[in-house]
C-alpha cells in the first residue's frame, strides 16, 4: 500500500516591535542577559501589563496580507502553566477569539529549471494569534539559567490547517510566509535569533483516503532546511510504522538536527490542561473596522504578485523576478532604477547579476572588507545604475565597458559618466574615423576580406577584432559591422 | 503640640497645625513611632517599620514647608500601608512566608502618588496572607489584634491597616478590598473605611489577590479623611489597563457643599436572618437619622445576594490560583531547602511557602478552571456576576446609595470561626455583591455593642460616583464622629 503524508504547520514569528506586548522595555537580540526586562516581564508582585497597540496593528497586517477574517474585538487569555521560562506561570495568550480567521498562503513549487516557473498552490491557514514570548532556558549539568530578554516579546502563531503534504511543500509555505512578512517589515524572521519558530504536525494515511492518521507534533525545528529534513524523518518513520502495522502514538516528539531524527518528548496523556481564563488585567480592545481599511491601503504588494506583474507589465523573465521579489528593498531599489530608463528588463539583468554579486561579494566570509555593504550604504543609486544602462542604450558605452565600469562605481561612488570622462572610454562612432581603421583593417588582412566576400560570413569577425583592437573596446561594435560591410561590398 | 494630641487628631487637624506652625513633621512622625513601640507589641498592626526613613522623609517636608515649597495638604503626614503594596527598596511580605526575602524594586501607583504628595510612608501593615481572609488570622506571621479587645479578631484581610488607624498609631493608611477585606476590618476596628469604584485607583504595584476585584483604598478616622486620602491615590494610570480614565474631583472639598436629601436603598436581603441584633438597633438608629435628615428611605431587593458568596469563591479563588502562580521558588521567592528537581522546587517551595487558607484557594480556583469543569464554575459564575450587577442597577434607578450594616456581627474572637471556613466566608456576605458590581462602598462607625466593641454601617454608591457617596457619609459621620473615639491600650 502507499501512504501519503499530511503536515500541518505552527509558525511561530517575533514581531519587529520597538517595545515588548505588555509593557514598555525595548526588544532586541544579543544583549546581555535579562537586561531587557522591568517589573512587568519579572512578573513581579504587582506588576500589570498592558498592550501593546504597534503589535495589534503588525498582527492585524498580517491577517490582511494572508487574507485572513479580523476579529472585531481583540480578547486576551491566560494560559496557565509551570516552567522557569516563563516568570508568571502563565502567558497571555489567545484562546477562543484569535486577532485573526481563515487566510492563505501561496507557495510556488520549484519549475523544471531555476529560469522556469513552477506551479502555485494557496495553502489554507487555521488562524492567527497573539501572545507574548517567553524567556530562552540554558541547561548545564546541574543547573539550568534563564534569559528574560526575550520574554514578554510580541510573538504571533500563524497555524495552518493540514492542508500540506510533503516535505517540498513545507520548505515552500515557509519560504513564501517569510518573503511574505519580512517584505511587510513585520518580523526580520531570522530562524538563527530565534524570529521564527516552526513545529509541525505530522500524519501519515494510506494514499487517496480522507480520514487523517493519528497525530505526531514535532519541536524543535530550528532552521528553514531543518524543518525540511525533520518532516521528511518523521513522514518515514511513520510510513514504515504503519507498513510494519504498528499503532503511530499521538505524542510530541523533538527533531534532533546533529544525530537527524526525532525522539519522543511526551505522549497525549502527559498533556497540559492549560486552564484558560480570559485575562482580568487586560481590557479587550475593539478593532474598529476604520483601523482595519487604513492598515488595508498601506499594505505592500505581496511577493507573488510583484512578481506576476514585473512579468506581466514589465517584460522580465522569471529568473529576475524570483531573484527580485523575495527582497522588498532591492524591489524598491530595481523600480526607482527602472522608471528612469525603457529598457526594466536590462536594469532588472543589471540588479540581479552585478549589484547583487558586489554586495554579495563585500559580505563574503573569506573576503571582508572593513564595513558591510548593503544596500541602505551602497554607493551605486537607482539613479546612477539607470544612468548606467543607458548610456549603454543609446551607445554612449558598449556592455562590455559597462560591466568592467560597474565595480568602480561600486567602490568609488562614482558616476558612470565621471568614470567615462575621466578614462576616456566613450565608445567611438565618428563615421570618419572608424572608416579608416576598417579600410586598414582590410588592408592588413586580406585574407579574412576575401573569405568574407567569398560568403563565409564568419570572417567578418577577424576584421572587427582588429579594429577593436585599435581602439582598445571603444568602437561602436553597431557602426563597425556597417562600415566594414559597406566597404567589402562587391 | 503633645504626643497624645497629635497622635489623636485627625489627618485633617495634623494638616491644619502643621500648617499653622504648631508642629512639624518630623514632632508627628516621632509621636507615632512612640505610639507604635508602646501599643503595638499588644496590636501586632505592623509587619515592618523604618523608622530612619519615616523620620527622614518627615525632614525633608519640613524643609519643603520652610521653603514654602509643598507637594500637596499631605504634606508631612504619615500614612501606613498595607502589606501587599510596592514600595521601593522596602520589604513586600503579602504577609506570606513565600515572599520573606523580597524587597520590592519599584513604587506602586498609589506609593508614587503618595510621595509625590509628600505624605510620609510608614510602616507595612498586617493582613491575612495574600488578603485572603477576614480575620487577619492567616498571616504568617501572627494575628492583629483588635485595639477594642484584644482577644478579638480586628476583621481582614486589611486588620492591620484598620487596627493601627483605631489604635492611632498612624492617621491614614491604605488597604485593599477584594470582597471587604478593608470595609470589614473598618466596621470590627470602628474606623471609616471605603472601597473606591472599580477603576478608580489604580492596581499597579497592588500584589495580586483576585485582579477583576482588587481595588485599594483609604482607613481613617473621619469620612473627610478618608476623602482626603481617596483624591490623593486616585486616578488614571496607563500602567493599569483596567484604571478608569477620569478626572479625580476634590472629594474632601465637594464633601462640605450643602447635599440635597436623596433616596437610601434598605435591601431587604440583607436583613434578614443572620443579623447580630446590637448592629441591627445601631442601623436602625442610622436609618432614624437620615429620616430626620429628609432622606428618603425606600426597601428594595437585590434577589442575587445569596448566590454573591458562592459566585464570588468561584471568580476570586480562579483569578488567585493563577495570580499567585509566580510564588514559585524560582527567581525571588524562597525556595525550599528540599527541594531536589525542578517539580520539587515548585511543590515544596509552594508547599512550604504558603498557608492552609492560600493553598486552599489555588487549589479551588485551579479546580474551577480546570478542563471540564471551567463552563459548569467559572463561566457560569461569571453569567451570574451580571446578574448581581444587573439588580444593583435595578436598585440604583430608585434609589442613591444602599444603606446595609458592614458586617452581620461585631469583631469575634480568635479561632471562632477559624477552623470553619464557610462560617469565615459568610462575614463578607453584605460587602461582598459590591466588589462583583464593581460598586464603591464605604464603612462608617455607627455604634458600639454594650461590651465596647464598634459596629460600621455600609453605604454602597453608584459607580464612580464616590463624592456623592462620601458627602451621604460625611453628613452622619460629622455629627457622630464614633470613629474619633479611641479604644484604651
Amino acid at each position: 500500500m502507499k501512504y501519503e503524508a499530511v503536515i500541518g504547520l505552527e509558525v511561530h514569528v517575533q514581531l519587529d516591535t520597538q517595545s515588548k506586548m505588555f509593557t514598555r522595555v525595548g526588544t532586541g537580540f544579543g544583549q546581555p542577559p535579562n537586561t531587557l526586562t522591568n517589573p512587568v516581564v519579572l512578573g513581579l508582585p504587582g506588576a500589570l501589563p498592558v498592550m501593546n497597540l504597534e503589535a495589534i496593528e503588525k498582527s492585524i497586517k498580517v491577517g490582511l496580507l494572508l487574507g485572513c477574517k479580523i476579529a472585531p474585538v481583540c480578547k486576551w487569555d491566560r494560559k496557565n502553566y509551570f516552567y522557569p521560562d516563563m516568570p508568571k506561570n502563565y502567558q497571555i495568550s489567545q484562546f477562543d477569539q484569535p486577532i485573526c480567521e481563515g487566510g492563505e498562503v501561496e507557495i510556488e513549487m520549484p519549475g523544471e529549471s531555476p529560469a522556469v516557473m513552477g506551479s502555485h498552490r494557496k495553502v489554507q491557514l487555521t488562524r492567527i494569534h497573539l501572545e507574548e514570548d517567553v524567556g530562552k532556558l540554558t541547561h548545564y549539568d546541574s543547573y539550568s539559567l534563564v534569559d528574560y530578554n526575550r520574554a514578554g516579546c510580541p510573538l504571533l502563531e500563524i497555524v495552518s490547517e493540514p492542508d500540506l503534504f510533503s516535505p517540498d511543500e513545507v520548505f515552500a509555505y515557509l519560504t513564501s510566509l517569510r518573503n511574505s512578512l519580512v517584505s511587510a517589515g513585520i518580523s526580520d524572521c531570522d530562524m538563527e535569533k530565534g524570529q521564527l519558530r516552526c513545529d509541525a504536525n505530522i500524519s501519515v494515511r494510506p494514499a487517496g483516503t480522507d480520514t487523517l492518521g493519528t497525530k505526531v507534533e514535532i519541536k524543535n525545528l530550528n532552521t528553514i532546511s531543518g524543518v525540511r529534513n525533520g518532516v521528511e524523518y518523521e513522514i518515514k518513520r511513520q510510513t514504515k510504522a504503519m507498513l510494519e502495522g504498528e499503532d503511530i502514538t499521538q505524542e510530541t516528539r523533538r527533531w534532533n538536527p546533529e544525530q537527524k531524527y526525532t525522539t519522543p518528548m511526551r505522549t497525549k496523556e502527559m498533556a497540559h490542561d492549560y486552564r484558560y481564563f480570559p485575562d482580568p488585567d487586560l481590557m479587550p480592545v475593539k478593532i474598529e473596522q476604520d483601523w482595519v481599511d487604513r492598515i488595508q491601503k498601506e499594505l505592500p504588494e505581496k511577493p507573488f504578485d510583484k512578481q506576476r506583474r514585473y512579468q506581466s507589465e514589465m517584460g522580465l523573465p522569471y529568473s529576475s523576478t524570483s531573484a527580485l521579489c523575495g527582497d522588498r528593498p532591492l524591489c524598491e531599489y530595481f523600480e526607482q532604477a527602472a522608471a528612469l530608463t525603457e529598457v526594466p528588463a536590462k536594469v532588472a539583468n543589471w540588479v540581479v547579476n552585478d549589484l547583487l554579486r558586489e554586495l554579495s561579494q563585500t559580505t563574503a566570509g573569506d573576503n571582508p572588507t572593513s564595513e558591510k555593504i548593503t544596500l541602505d550604504n551602497c554607493k551605486v543609486s537607482p539613479q546612477s545604475l539607470a544612468e548606467l544602462v543607458s548610456m549603454i542604450e543609446d551607445g554612449t558605452i558598449s556592455n562590455n565597458v559597462a560591466k568592467e565600469l560597474f565595480p568602480e562605481m561600486f567602490s568609488s561612488g562614482k558616476s558612470a559618466k565621471e568614470l567615462v570622462k575621466e578614462k576616456g572610454l566613450e565608445m567611438k562612432s565618428d563615421g570618419d574615423e572608424i572608416e579608416g581603421l576598417c579600410a586598414q583593417a582590410i588592408t592588413n588582412d586580406p585574407d579574412a576580406a576575401d573569405k568574407f566576400r567569398g560568403g563565409k560570413e564568419g570572417a567578418i569577425n577577424a576584421l572587427k577584432g582588429a579594429v577593436m583592437k585599435a581602439t582598445r573596446g571603444q568602437a561602436n561594435p553597431k557602426v563597425v559591422d556597417e562600415t566594414l560591410r559597406r566597404l567589402l561590398a562587391p | 503640640m503633645d504626643s497624645p494630641d497629635i497622635t489623636s487628631a485627625t489627618a485633617t487637624e495634623l494638616i491644619e497645625s502643621l500648617q499653622s506652625g504648631s508642629v512639624s513633621s518630623v514632632e508627628i512622625t516621632q509621636a507615632f513611632i512612640e505610639r507604635i513601640k508602646a501599643v503595638d507589641s499588644k496590636v501586632h498592626a505592623f509587619l515592618h517599620l523604618d523608622e530612619e526613613d519615616m523620620l527622614s522623609q518627615a525632614k525633608n517636608s519640613d524643609q519643603r514647608r520652610e521653603k514654602g515649597k509643598l507637594l500637596s495638604r499631605m504634606d508631612g503626614v504619615p500614612v501606613g500601608l498595607k502589606d501587599v503594596i510596592s514600595v521601593e527598596g522596602q520589604p513586600l511580605t503579602a504577609a506570606s512566608k513565600i515572599l520573606e526575602n523580597y524587597i520590592s524594586p519599584y513604587d506602586a501607583t498609589v506609593t508614587r502618588k503618595l510621595k509625590e504628595a509628600g505624605a510620609v510612608l510608614g510602616g507595612r501593615l498586617n493582613l491575612d496572607e495574600f488578603a485572603m481572609g477576614s480575620s487577619t488570622e492567616n498571616s504568617a506571621y501572627g494575628p492583629t489584634r483588635n485595639p477594642w479587645n484584644l482577644d478579638c479578631v480586628p476583621g481582614g484581610s486589611s486588620g492591620g491597616s484598620s487596627a493601627a488607624v483605631a489604635a492611632r498609631e498612624v492617621p491614614l493608611s491604605l488597604g485593599s478590598d477584594t470582597g471587604g477585606s478593608i470595609r470589614q476590618p473598618a466596621s470590627l476596628c470602628g474606623v471609616v473605611g471605603m472601597k473606591p469604584t472599580y477603576g478608580m485607583v489604580s492596581r499597579y504595584g497592588l500584589a495580586a489577590f483576585a485582579s477583576s476585584l482588587d481595588q485599594i483604598g483609604p482607613f481613617a478616622q473621619t469620612v473627610e479623611d478618608a476623602a482626603l486620602l481617596l483624591e490623593t491615590i486616585s486616578g488614571h494610570d496607563p500602567l493599569d489597563s483596567t484604571s478608569y480614565p477620569s478626572d479625580v474631583p476634590s472629594y474632601s472639598t465637594e464633601i462640605k457643599l450643602p447635599l440635597e436629601p436623596c433616596k437610601l436603598g434598605l435591601p431587604q436581603e440583607f436583613f434578614g436572618e443572620g443579623m447580630d441584633d446590637e448592629v441591627r438597633k445601631c442601623i436602625e438608629q442610622a436609618i432614624r437619622f437620615y429620616q430626620a435628615k429628609g432622606f428618603e428611605i425606600v426597601d428594595i431587593s437585590l434577589p442575587t445576594t445569596d448566590l454573591s458568596v458562592p459566585v464570588y469563591y468561584v471568580i476570586a479563588t480562579a483569578e488567585a490560583s493563577s495570580n499567585l502562580a509566580r510564588y514559585d521558588g524560582i527567581r525571588y521567592t524562597s525556595r525550599s531547602e528540599k527541594a531536589e528537581n525542578a517539580i520539587d522546587v515548585y511543590a515544596k517551595s509552594r508547599g512550604e511557602g504558603f498557608g492552609e487558607e492560600v493553598k486552599r484557594r489555588c487549589i479551588l480556583g485551579a479546580y474551577a478552571l480546570s478542563s471540564g469543569y471551567y463552563d459548569a464554575y467559572y463561566l457560569r459564575a461569571q453569567k451570574t456576576r451580571t446578574l448581581i450587577r444587573n439588580d444593583f442597577d435595578q436598585a440604583f434607578a430608585k434609589v442613591d446609595a444602599i444603606l446595609t450594616p458592614t458586617s452581620p456581627t461585631p469583631a469575634f474572637r480568635f479561632g471562632e470561626k477559624s477552623e470553619d471556613p464557610i462560617s469565615m466566608y459568610l462575614s463578607d456576605i453584605y460587602t461582598i455583591s459590591t466588589n462583583l458590581a464593581g460598586l464603591p462602598g464605604i464603612s462608617v462607625p455607627c455604634g458600639f455593642t454594650q461590651s465596647g466593641l464598634p459596629i460600621g454601617m455600609q453605604l454602597i454608591g453608584q459607580a464612580l460616583k464616590e463624592s456623592n457617596l462620601l458627602s451621604i457619609a460625611h453628613i452622619y459621620d460629622r455629627e457622630h464622629g464614633y470613629g474619633r473615639k479611641a479604644p484604651n491600650l
